[in-house]
């Protein structure tokens, strides 16, 4: 027979060896790509435009354009997603069309990255002739990130106690009056770590943003909205698989200039959702 | 005048409440409006179980079974991979680690789920395609079994998390039910919680699969990108997501090339709705 006590020492010695598993490669790849990227950043290469077909000088059109986009995607995705989240939580009854409007959530959420890329390449490109442009690629993002910002804003929407809403609506406030005064202040903190999330995976994004906005090399700034623009994350996919002979410390400084900018939005998130869950009041 | 203003801001939250079933259809109407053109020319079995991918060549041939094929094998290699390790990581966060550890081991995957897949594909290409390459002796390390490992690894987040959510939601009577008998920590996870939460274990599964399925970048800048049906995990292979994201560029709008690549495109949205949908009623069965 097997000694139960001896069997539990193996089991959760090999669960526990199944977790290192996972954490150790997530710490190592961040720790290579800090050490050997690190000696690569300085001022010039921020700030530079890229030259010598991309083996010198710095990845600013990079980054500003994967600024811009993120900034567009968010100014689409934040109004449409807040009023969609209040629906949800405030009006929204418990049927088949809530039930539908749910699944399509998930669903937006499910669908692979590429093929928003494909979708904005048919509707905003092709169809509506906004070419290869910011435009196209901020709504095409701003679409990829709205399940995001739907559920983080729901759920922060749903955690303010009802007893709130009562009392509002017992003092003869109106329905919009209570969300606008009394909901929606007290859920701000959950809606900002949802939007700060949605812009992370916004910044990260290749795959959507390959046939609708990103310029192989254009070392200049783009000028308006319907300008072709660089992104950090495509850039970074560029110079690793398309362009030989790029020096190693060019291309693990842009890996780590994108991952610090990615990880320092989800800090950030991470930062305001601790303090306010520290700070709740009820 | 206030009722009015209130009149148009509610319904001005309707219709963003029902923006996502809008998207949704959007989505799924652009892509067969492009994508069904290339019917035209080609048959819809021809195109799905012809053998040969040579979409520029005169004249095309557009048969996207060594595509499917390539997504299949790899999505198995991380699937035999990344569930027993992720459902583990999952129970052994859920029940055994320590308060502090929890935390910091939430952090860690939750940084890992952070990470864009292009830079996994990067850390890929100067790591992980070494060692296959020197470990197996082979010609290039860009191969199904890299992807797999890769793709394995990205999928963790998903799984590990949700299936956390659903052991952790098991009622807390049950585990005292099952210590009160007798039985030990483990026997209890194994015979009682396990069972109990199975139904959220096989929705994270799913969903992390469908991560899988669906992931692009890592996946085409390290399994080699050749479209030729794949006989070992050892061979260089390309999948339906890599397909569109390499040739979209050099497609030719309206063109036979470009219709084929939106109607692969299909097929993606058609196995990501069905995952999606079937993990969903898995997580509503278990509630």
């Amino acid at each position: 027979m097997f000694n139960p006590q001896r069997t539990q020492k193996i089991a959760f010695f090999f669960l526990f060896l199944a977790t290192l598993l996972i954490v150790i490669p997530v710490g190592l790849i961040v720790v290579i790509i800090i050490q050997k990227g690190l000696p690569a950043i300085n001022w010039q290469f921020i700030s530079d435009i890229p030259r010598q077909g991309m083996r010198s000088g710095g990845i600013f059109p990079a980054i500003l354009g994967t600024i811009y986009l993120v900034l567009g995607a968010i100014i689409f995705a934040l109004p449409i997603g807040l009023l969609a989240a209040i629906y949800l939580s405030e009006y929204a009854k418990d049927n088949f069309w809530t039930r539908i409007i749910k699944l399509s959530i998930v669903n937006l959420a499910g669908v692979p990255s590429v093929i928003y890329g494909l979708f904005g390449l048919a509707l905003f490109v092709v169809f509506l002739k906004f070419g290869a442009s910011i435009l196209s690629g901020s709504l095409t993002l701003g679409i990829m990130i709205l399940p995001i910002i739907i559920t983080a804003s729901r759920e922060a929407l749903e955690s303010v106690p009802y007893s709130f809403r009562e009392v509002s609506l017992s003092l003869g406030a109106s329905k919009w009056q209570t969300i606008r005064h009394i909901v929606l202040p007290n859920a701000i903190p959950g809606i900002l770590t949802g939007t700060i999330l949605g812009l992370g995976r916004a910044a990260g994004e290749t795959a959507p943003i390959l046939f609708t906005v990103a310029a192989f090399y254009l070392p200049r700034l783009p000028k308006s909205i319907f300008d072709q623009a660089m992104a950090l994350p495509y850039h970074l996919y560029v110079i690793s698989t398309q362009v030989p002979n790029v020096d190693e410390k060019i291309r693990y400084g842009t890996a780590l200039v994108l991952l610090t900018l990615v990880l320092f939005m989800n800090l950030i998130a991470i930062i305001i959702r601790y303090r306010f869950r520290k700070k709740k009041k009820w | 005048m206030r009722k009015f203003k209130e009149f148009i801001i509610e319904k001005l939250i309707l219709i963003c409440g029902i923006a996502s079933i809008f998207f949704v259809i959007l989505i799924f109407l652009f892509l067969l409006k492009e994508g069904l053109s290339v019917f035209k020319t080609i048959t819809p079995l021809k195109f799905i179980f012809g053998k040969n991918w040579y979409p520029i060549s005169e004249p095309a041939q557009l048969g996207i079974l060594p595509l499917i094929l390539g997504s299949l094998l790899v999505t198995l290699g991380a699937a035999i991979i990344s569930i027993p390790i992720g459902v583990a990581c999952a129970v052994y966060i859920a029940e055994i680690a320590p308060l502090k550890i929890k935390e910091i081991l939430k952090a860690g995957i939750e940084l890992l789920a952070a990470i864009p897949s292009v830079v996994l594909g990067f850390i890929g290409i100067v790591t992980l395609v070494p060692w296959v390459k020197n470990i197996f002796n082979i010609p290039t390390g860009l191969t199904a079994l890299s992807g797999s490992i890769m793709l394995a690894f990205m999928a963790t987040p998903t799984i590990v998390s949700i299936a956390e959510d659903a052991l952790y939601s098991v009622p807390k009577s049950y585990k005292e039910g099952a210590f009160a008998l007798g039985a030990t920590h483990w026997q209890t996870i194994w015979r009682v919680i396990l069972p109990a939460a199975s139904s959220g274990i096989l929705a994270a599964v799913m969903l992390g699969i469908g991560r899988v399925i669906g992931e692009t970048m890592a996946v085409m800048m390290i399994t080699g990108n050749a479209a030729v049906i794949p006989h070992s995990f050892l061979a260089p292979l390309r999948t339906l997501t890599a397909t569109i994201a390499a040739e979209m560029g050099e497609a030719v709008v309206a063109s036979e090339h470009y219709f084929a690549l939106f109607a692969i495109g299909i097929v993606l949205f058609v196995i990501s709705f069905v995952v999606n949908v079937t993990a969903d009623l898995f997580l509503h069965k278990g509630q």
